[in-house]
């Protein structure tokens, strides 16, 4: 039998280091172009393929996860707020799933 | 020593990182309320639910360390999954390695290590300039304690929530995930490409057979380093200077 203790210090160990050794091992600015633009790029690429189609699958109906990644799209395309995006997509789905499922 | 990385200097980007860490905040709630359940499937007492999560900070991770923890799997494999779950915050901490001050002070590197998630990676990256310690402490301290507290509640309650709510607060997450990538895509073509491009790879990676019985983790890096070198080959960032 497994302690459950030890399985939580191994999560929290491997994710630690994880996030911790290229924030504190890399203390210069890297010079290589790939690499700069490698790095650029990773962000919006790692949050959009997050994004979809995960969304669908995260309300109770597809329906309403498509509404709110275009409510999203548009609100962010207009406000760049991240809150006012974050709220629109939470009310879109509010009001489609208790009005309309 | 050290002027500009001490609290008193940074009350205000503090405060700004609680504001845009409210609705991460909201979003954990319901994220973490389904973990607790998992959870608590998994063996977990409400206790340790509330540790793991305190600690892992993790939705992905947590989720697959749990899978490992139900089926009493070896140590190895628990550590094994984890880093497979969780290796897309190495290419978020490369990342925000190129954005730190020379000039600030170790510690703080070694502190916001610990809270590299997917949602405050986005917003300190969105900001300009040098990543400021500070206003990712403040977006932690609304979400960290959520986070393990919807862990601990979901461990409890099963399901309290009206299935709807949960729905609504589900989609916060992506909310915000589309804030980061939208702006910058209305500005840049090559952005906008990727990011539509990564939309449809990453359906088409659900429906192809053999990719689709792959992790949601071990997609999301195959696809991002695929695309963000393919990107960053055919259009290199020819700035020497970053801050963008």
């Amino acid at each position: 039998m497994n302690n459950m203790y030890v399985y939580i210090l191994i999560m929290w160990g491997v994710t630690y280091l994880i996030r911790s050794l290229p924030l504190t091992l890399f203390k210069k600015q890297i010079d290589n172009e790939f690499i700069r633009s490698f790095l650029y790029y990773v962000p919006y690429v790692t949050l959009a393929v997050m994004t979809f189609p995960a969304i669908l699958d995260a309300t109770r109906s597809p329906i309403s996860g498509a509404a709110a990644l275009i409510v999203g799209i548009i609100v962010a395309w207009i406000s760049e707020d991240l809150f006012k995006s974050a709220v629109s997509c939470c009310l879109i789905v509010l009001v489609l799933e208790t009005f309309l499922f | 020593m050290e002027r500009g990385y001490r609290l008193q200097d940074n009350k205000d980007i503090l405060y700004q990182g609680i504001k845009d860490g409210i609705p991460i905040g909201l979003g954990y709630l319901a994220v973490s309320f389904s973990l607790g359940i998992a959870a608590r499937n998994a063996g977990l007492s409400t206790f340790q639910a509330f540790l793991c999560s305190l600690l892992c900070n993790a939705s992905a991770g947590e989720y697959a360390g749990f899978t490992v923890i139900a089926a009493s799997a070896s140590y190895i494999e628990c550590a094994l999954v984890t880093l497979v779950t969780n290796a897309r915050y190495m290419l978020m901490s490369c990342a925000m390695s190129q954005r730190v001050d020379p000039k600030m002070p170790f510690k703080h590197r070694l502190v916001m290590a610990f809270y590299i998630v997917d949602e405050i990676f986005g917003i300190m990256i969105s900001r300009p300039g040098f990543l400021n310690p500070y206003y990712m402490y403040g977006a932690i301290l609304m979400a960290a304690p959520s986070w393990a507290i919807g862990t601990a509640l979901g461990a409890i309650a099963g399901s309290i929530l009206p299935p709807q709510l949960v729905s609504a607060f589900s989609v916060a997450l992506y909310g915000m995930f589309i804030a980061v990538f939208i702006p910058p895509a209305k500005k840049n073509k090559v952005i906008a490409a990727l990011v539509v491009i990564s939309f449809f790879l990453s359906y088409c990676a659900t429906l192809i057979p053999g990719i689709s019985s792959w992790s949601d983790g071990t997609r999301t890096i195959v696809l991002t380093v695929t695309l963000s070198a393919l990107a960053a080959v055919l259009f290199p960032r020819r700035e020497v200077k970053d801050h963008e």
